[in-house]
């Protein structure tokens, strides 16, 4: 393995349109799900005349800031379900957006530190492979073999008892993801505006009619959020609740270092995840901060406690150097899975709650999503994410999958 | 990192205190009168303010005691400091960053290694004097 080549930067990938007075629908929010959905409105029901509004640069939120883990293994039917869905698409999104953002299927490992833990994973392996979800159990032997820096002596604090192993798993460059989905949606039509805040809806009665932006009114059919961190504030713009906590998420990166880590490591107990990306940076984070937070930045005793776990899992990165540390905001739902659907405003739709782990799942959000605004109906994918599951109690709790992981 | 001071022991480092999210959330008066969409409203909905928020917090590894705080979620500003029980206490803070949905929101154009710069309609910690400390009589 050695270090590798990124593509060369394009020069032009989408057009700077001025926003029209009117679409057939409006997404709101140009990071991955936004700029995905959009895609698969425009390529699978043909509906080209729609803009994806964005405050900001584009995909310059939690698709710029997340450490872009991909995997598919979570325990319930609805999850395992939408986000193989997902896995599915990445194996095919390089070719068929002509990008190749550098999707590299080198494994991902969930260690097991605790006979609690070594329980749970066993669990999970054993629904992931009825599932059709590639997963294995490792032993720590096993575990060593695949990857020689980790420490697998006893004599730590949280000994490595084993741990699920999903080799189709990965990373990907989420930079590049963006811009793939973006230069297709261009080619089909679709208006990308950045520096577009949306400040606003205009409704009839208890139907959306267009959006109010720092750029202008603008009239349209429906409307799709994808705003990640931010889905609670447009929301309430709306006149509707949505049962997320938005917190901040740190990550981090080291310097650059020849390659000593050949896959991903995550563990839940010791609350760190590690991956050395393409180019050589040491790839880390942890959970949340505990407090709400929109700040895009948190507190540093989370990035301690992190290098303390990695430390002592990968005793050489002792030796490494913080480079880097940022944060996103993250929407978080009380069962750790997403919602996806019909809102109680007509013709409005939302796509959020992917909270630390929405990375993975962009493509099958944006699939279903665009079904879901297309058609005005759930997709077989997304049914079980309605925002009704909070009431009818049909909750889909991936805490074990999810927690700290991404 | 946050320096919160706890009604009773002062000034400590976060890391002594839980979150307890969001303060002032009663639990029902006649629980058996509540619909499914009313429970759920209890059990899952909370306010996601962006800009001040009432909130509560444990001082778990000092004095054990609850408290609510008022904070500012978007520059994590400590505006006020009172105890479980009484009413969230007025902060005067201009009118236009009340608001969560403000249109110019300071993070939009920072970048993930840079703290959010305070924009005009985001609160200024120099409009806040009684920031990180328990309003009069708030103690005890
Ligand atoms: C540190 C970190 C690490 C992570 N690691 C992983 C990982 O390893 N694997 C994984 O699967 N997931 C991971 N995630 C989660 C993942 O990044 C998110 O779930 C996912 O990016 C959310 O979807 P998005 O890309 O559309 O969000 P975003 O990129 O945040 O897009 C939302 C957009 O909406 C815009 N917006 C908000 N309000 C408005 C408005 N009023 N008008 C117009 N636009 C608006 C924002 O500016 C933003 O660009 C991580 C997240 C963080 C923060
Ligand atoms: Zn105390």
């Amino acid at each position: 393995m050695s270090t590798e080549q990124l593509p060369e930067h394009p020069e032009f990938l989408w057009r700077n349109p001025e926003p029209k007075s009117s679409y057939d629908a409006v997404i709101v929010g140009g990071g991955g799900h936004g700029l995905a959905t959009a895609y698969y409105l425009a390529k699978n029901h043909g509906m080209t005349n729609i803009a994806v509004l964005e405050k900001g640069w584009l995909a310059g939120g939690n698709m710029a800031r997340n450490t872009t883990i991909i995997r598919s293994n979570y325990l319930w039917d609805e999850s395992a379900a939408i986000y193989e869905h997902a896995l599915k698409l990445w194996e095919i999104l390089p070719e068929e957006l002509e990008y190749d953002f550098l999707f590299s299927q080198r494994g991902v490992m969930n260690l097991a530190h605790t006979l609690g833990d070594v329980r749970e994973s066993m669990r999970r392996v054993g629904a992931n492979q009825l599932n059709g979800v590639d997963a294995e159990w490792l032993d720590p032997q096993q575990v060593k073999e695949l990857c020689p820096i980790l420490n697998i002596n006893d004599n730590i604090r949280y000994p490595v008892m084993g741990a699920t192993y999903q080799p189709r798993a990965g990373i990907a460059k989420h930079d590049h993801v963006a811009w793939a989905f973006a230069r297709k949606c261009d080619e089909l039509g679709v208006d990308i505006i950045q520096n577009c805040e949306v400040t606003g809806f205009l409704k009839d009665g208890n139907r959306v009619v267009g959006v109010k932006t720092n750029r202008g009114t603008i009239h349209t059919e429906k409307v799709g959020l994808c705003a990640a961190g931010h889905s609670s504030v447009l929301a309430e713009m709306a006149g509707f609740r949505l049962p997320i906590q938005s917190h901040p998420l740190q990550a981090l990166v080291s310097e650059l270092h020849e390659p000593v880590h050949p896959t991903v490591v995550m563990s839940n107990h010791v609350h760190v995840y590690v991956s050395q990306a393409h180019k050589g940076e040491l790839v880390m984070g942890a959970g949340v901060d505990s407090y709400n937070g929109y700040g895009q930045r948190g507190s540093f005793h989370v990035i301690e406690h992190q290098m303390a776990a990695a430390v002592e899992l990968f005793p050489i990165f002792a030796r490494a150097h913080v480079l880097r540390t940022w944060g996103g905001i993250v929407d978080t739902t009380l069962d750790a899975s997403p919602i996806v659907g019909t809102t109680p405003v007509e013709n409005m739709f939302v796509n959020c709650g992917w909270g630390t782990g929405g990375f993975k799942g962009t493509p099958a959000a944006g699939l279903t999503f665009a079904h879901t605004i297309a058609t005005g109906t759930p997709h077989t994918l997304n049914k079980a994410f309605a925002l009704e599951r909070f009431e009818t109690g049909a909750l889909i709790d991936e805490h074990g999958a999810a927690a700290v992981a991404h | 990192m946050l320096l919160i001071s706890c009604p009773n022991c002062g000034p400590r480092d976060e890391t002594e205190f839980h979150y307890g999210g969001q303060a002032h959330v009663p639990y029902p008066e006649n629980p058996n009168a509540l619909n499914d969409k009313e429970w759920a409203q209890f059990l899952f909905y909370r306010d996601n303010t962006k800009g001040i928020f009432a909130e509560r917090w444990l001082h778990s590894t000092g004095c054990r005691q609850w408290f609510n705080m008022l904070r500012d979620t978007l520059t994590y500003d400590i505006q006020a400091i009172y105890p479980m029980g009484t009413p969230r206490p007025d902060v005067t803070v201009p009118a236009a960053a009340e608001s969560g949905t403000a249109s110019t929101a300071a993070d939009s154009t920072t970048t993930g290694d840079s703290a959010p710069s305070i924009s005009a309609s985001s609160i200024a910690p120099a409009a806040t004097p009684a920031s990180a400390t328990a309003p009069k009589g708030a103690t005890k």
